[in-house]
């Protein structure tokens, strides 16, 4: 990756602030969604029992990751699937284009696949001459912005529906200034149904993938899944190594947490289950690696791959919702994305560990029982250790340690520093002080507390 | 009973009536307490930044200062709660636990080991409560929102012992104020803008005094209320149940 290619977590997030109303609204939004999902929890009494249970099976599977592949491969193959396997997010994107080669197709469709974003395929494949159709509607909508999705289950939701309608009348000819969502989503109906009906192939993601039957679950709202797979001669499901679990009835247990914990519904509308290629089509499976292995292999975070991807912690994230999901510059943004970022690329998202208060909330909320905060505070640890801090806040931890270890020392500086932020506020309350610029500095008292204690406790 | 009086930093230095009102209240409720001179941070700042590894000093100095006492009392619960969770220090591992088992943040310690049942407070305002995320999620100073479970709150079940002091209802229960740590000047932009958001919050629902277990969100939130020009004051909760 090249060096700074982006700027930093607190930089895009600033800019974002930089219109508050919308803030405020995207703020709105999101929380919104976080009480649909705390609703939708309080109605299941047993919900932190499920909760548990999906973390114990997902810890099962880091344990036993090879066998289960094994014996996912092993029945997929007899279903009729052809699997193959891609160590990284090249691998992957070669192995569908030369699928797409072999059937010489130029368009296709491609229902909601996270694992895709974070491989980049529709670029890799718009650079060979093929072209991708998403087909999720909000997908669709940033793709036709020529944005990344911000958000990992509602890819759009920072844009409001007036820019929607201004895109739909741009890019498929819909009235201008008709932001209707009901008529939008009609159109866009409109649109990809054509997209569908020509498509000879279609990628879909996989939500769980079950080692005992070798079937795979994709869970949607609008049906374009199955559309896309139902439609096309080849199917090609590309996922990530760790959505495999064991037995198909733990189903039971994840698909009740995942549409209440995603955005508050009891269940997706569709939770289609794909198992044997009908009759004349083919079915591919990609089992992507891209640094899996790796973080499998870091005992402070390999809890990360338990993920089901529900974007509960980016609902509930006080930071996600005032920074916007652009502002971590990867394609999975929030708390999740930040302790799965830097195991792809330490450097390039040094900064996401710390665009964080480590409240907690998102620990709470995810459905998994990934020790998110705490894998924040380690990876910060990490990162620092490995020489990704910058030099200035290393050079004024070190001067705080000084001080902070020293008892003489500390007396003095904080006697020092209380006499000039009364004598000489200007030299504490100026531009280049961060905490000042929207708040004023703490009264500094004559004395400390120690100093106080001196004079009335000590005998 | 003797208790080690651990005020942090930055409440030694700039809320020293925090750290007067800590001491008396519990010497009110019978404590014999001792502030050991040469104190001076539990390390927080530098491991939440990543520099956990610089925090030996500090560590050793706790030890040392901490050892002694039957209960180590902070009025912060997110000191406390760096302690508990990381409190370490070669060839001194029993002082060290010992240190880690035995220390409370302040309304915790007045519920779970004083087991305070009535105080001798009067404070006739509306307050909100600023649950602080250490206190609250760390050291589970009260139920977390985001969980199925029982409500329960151990600063609230204190307040309500206070003459006249009536709590306002939050929008938002539970929300991070951004103060953050190093956070709050890193991450200038979205600190300020969590802590507007919550003091929207106090606001709307009518409180005069917004309090809170832990001194840096309150520094906070007062940093910004003051260039507000507000008339809402933040206290920590000890110059509450202190206060007669
Ligand atoms: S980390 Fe947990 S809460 Fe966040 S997306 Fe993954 S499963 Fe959901």
């Amino acid at each position: 990756m090249n060096e700074h290619q982006h700027k930093e977590h607190s930089l895009l997030a600033a800019d974002f602030n930089r219109n508050e109303p919308r803030v405020n609204w995207h703020d709105e939004t999101l929380w919104w969604v976080r009480q649909k999902r705390d609703r939708m929890a309080w109605t299941l009494p047993e919900w932190e029992a499920l909760r548990e249970a999906a973390s114990c099976i997902k810890h099962n599977v880091l344990g036993n990751l090879h066998d289960y592949l094994v014996e996912f491969e092993r029945n997929a193959q007899q279903n009729g699937a052809v699997v193959h396997w891609a160590a990284n997010a090249e691998e992957h994107n070669r192995i569908v284009l030369q699928l797409l080669r072999e059937q010489g197709v130029k368009r296709m469709v491609k229902s909601k696949s996270m694992l895709t974003e974070e491989c980049h395929l529709n670029p890799f494949l718009a650079e060979n001459g093929i072209e991708v159709i998403d087909t999720d509607l909000g997908e669709r909508i940033v793709q036709l912005a020529k944005e990344p999705p911000s958000h990992i289950v509602l890819p759009c939701i920072h844009k409001k529906k007036e820019e929607i309608g201004e895109l739909f009348h741009e890019h498929l000819g819909t009235p201008a200034g008709n932001a209707d969502p009901q008529f939008l989503t009609a159109a866009a109906r409109q649109h990809l149904r054509k997209e569908f009906i020509q498509s000879r192939v279609a990628i879909t993601g996989v939500n769980f993938a079950v080692a005992e039957t070798g079937e795979m679950v994709v869970c949607t709202n609008e049906g374009n899944a199955d559309m896309g797979a139902h439609l096309a001669d080849v199917h090609i499901a590309c996922m990530g190594i760790e959505k495999i679990i064991p037995k198909r009835h733990h189903l039971g247990v994840f698909l009740r947490l995942l549409a209440r914990s995603a955005t508050g519904q009891p269940i997706t509308t569709y939770s289609s289950h794909f198992r044997k290629p009908k009759a004349g089509q083919q079915l591919h499976i990609v089992l992507v690696d891209n640094g899996r292995s790796r973080q499998l292999d870091r005992d402070d975070f390999r809890n990360s791959l338990k993920c089901i991807r529900c974007g509960a912690c980016m609902n509930t994230c006080p930071v996600y919702r005032r920074s916007g999901g652009h502002s971590y510059h990867n394609a999975i943004a929030g708390p999740i994305g930040a302790i799965l970022a830097p195991n792809l690329d330490m450097k390039e998202y040094a900064d996401l560990p710390f665009a964080s208060t480590l409240c907690g909330s998102c620990s709470n909320v995810c459905p998994v029982k990934i020790d998110i905060h705490q894998q924040l505070y380690k990876w910060r640890q990490v990162i620092v250790q490995e020489g990704h801090s910058k030099p200035a806040k290393a050079a004024s931890m070190h001067a705080m340690n000084m001080v902070l270890s020293r008892p003489g020392l500390y007396k003095a500086a904080g006697g020092a520093g209380r006499w000039v932020m009364r004598a000489m506020p200007a030299v504490v309350n100026n531009k280049l002080n961060p905490w000042y610029k929207q708040r004023e500095m703490p009264e500094a008292p004559k004395q400390s507390f120690a100093d106080w204690y001196k004079k009335n406790r000590s005998k | 009973m003797k208790v080690g009086l651990f005020i942090p930093c930055y409440i030694d230095q700039f809320y020293p009536n925090v750290g007067i009102a800590t001491l008396s209240l519990l010497e009110k409720l019978g404590c014999e307490v001792v502030y050991p001179q040469g104190q001076t941070c539990c390390g927080q700042p530098m491991a939440n930044s990543g520099f956990e590894h610089l925090t030996h000093g500090c560590n050793e100095l706790f030890v040392k200062n901490f050892q002694d006492y039957d209960y180590i009392v902070a009025p912060s619960g997110s000191c406390v709660l760096h302690i508990k969770d990381h409190l370490h220090v070669d060839g001194k591992e029993d002082a060290a636990t010992h240190i880690r088992q035995r220390i409370y943040e302040l309304s915790e310690f007045l519920t779970d080991v004083l087991k305070v049942n009535n105080l001798r407070a009067k404070f006739p305002h509306k307050v909100g409560i600023h649950q602080s995320c250490h206190g609250q999620r760390g050291l589970h100073l009260s139920q977390m929102t985001e969980l199925v479970a029982a409500p329960f709150s151990k600063p609230e079940q204190l307040l309500h012992m206070v003459e006249g002091l009536e709590l306002v209802e939050l929008k938002r229960k539970d929300e991070c104020c951004g103060f953050g740590g190093t956070f709050c000047v890193f991450e200038e932009a979205v600190s300020v803008k969590m802590g507007k958001d919550r003091i929207d919050d106090h606001v709307n629902n009518g409180a005069e005094y917004i309090t809170g277990n832990d001194v840096s969100c309150l520094m906070h939130l007062e940093g910004i209320l003051r260039r507000q020009n507000s008339n809402v004051k933040v206290l920590h909760i000890a110059e509450i149940l202190n206060h007669e």
